[in-house]
């Protein structure tokens, strides 16, 4: 038996290094790890709330913020081949114009 | 006593994975370090009894999203990260505001939460019940997912194809080509 809250401490700390992540890292894909980090950290809260309330609901929820990540992950990682090949640098304070 | 062993195996495995994904300067070891974290996550699941999240977690996480990144990472030849001097209201505003936030989140989990406990396979999460609730009660946001997942497909498309390829296609000059015009004109 472990209390709820340990789930949710777990959940918290990989949301927190998702943020910090977010934050601190200068390259585009790292970045968008760190936002795959915080998706992470989310589903384990669900899916340790539908083992306490005894509610399946919470593991379908999983399911679709999975399938909202993977289309975020499709769209973004074209929009980040299409930023390097009219900038060529990954470095997102070298991309600080919306013209060239 | 197993379970707390367990938890406390696979969430330190997690933990490690999510910090290391902040140390590492190149992103291809970033990018693995997140392979082992949603493959510990896999297993956290699993303990809960979410075998049917498990294992889509492992097939499209740490699969084909991960195979993406790392394809991606490759496709661009990423480099390690290069320093550049951030803005300084940044630090000063953004460090403090995490760690105030940190603290907020650990102190309210801590003492207003409920004091439930979670068994071993609480809740056993299998396909076919998660199938039925998925295309009985949640069958209107299941086909909205997919369409959203076909805009993402064109998306993606659209977005990584060359610049200009389609433009070709008509017989008109790409945006490169008209910059390149442009600049001879400008040398004649």
């Amino acid at each position: 038996m472990v209390p709820l809250t340990c789930y949710l401490l777990l959940s918290g700390i990989l949301f927190v290094c998702g943020v910090l992540g977010f934050l601190i890292k200068r390259n585009i894909i790292t970045i968008f790890m760190s936002i795959e980090l915080m998706l992470n950290g989310v589903n384990l809260s669900f899916v340790a709330f539908a083992a306490h309330w005894h509610a399946l609901s919470g593991q379908v929820f999983v399911f679709f913020v999975m399938v909202v990540a993977a289309a975020e992950a499709a769209v973004g990682l074209a929009i980040i081949i299409a930023v390097y090949r009219t900038r060529e640098t990954l470095n997102v304070d070298r991309v600080n114009l919306l013209k060239l | 006593m197993l379970h707390l062993a367990l938890f406390l195996f696979f969430g330190t495995i997690c933990v490690a994975g999510a910090i290391n994904l902040l140390v590492q300067r190149h992103p291809i070891n970033s990018a693995l370090s997140l392979v082992v974290v949603m493959a510990s996550l896999a297993a956290e699941y699993l303990l809960l009894g979410a075998e049917f999240v498990a294992a889509v977690q492992v097939i499209v996480y740490a699969g084909a999203i991960m195979v993406l990144f790392v394809f991606v990472i490759m496709l661009l030849n990423a480099g390690e990260e290069e320093r550049t001097q951030g803005s300084r209201v940044a630090i000063l505003l953004g460090i403090p505001g995490v760690v105030i936030g940190t603290v907020l989140v650990a102190w309210v989990l801590l003492h207003r939460s409920s004091t439930g406990l979670v068994s071993i396979g609480g809740l056993r999460g299998d396909p076919k019940s998660i199938a039925g609730l998925l295309f009985k009660d949640f069958l209107l946001p299941f086909e909205v997912t997919s369409i959203l997942i076909l805009i993402a497909i064109m998306g993606a498309v659209v977005l990584a194809s060359r610049p200009g390829a389609v433009a070709r296609r008509h017989g008109e000059p790409t945006a490169t080509e008209t910059r390149e015009l442009v600049s001879a004109g400008k040398e004649r």
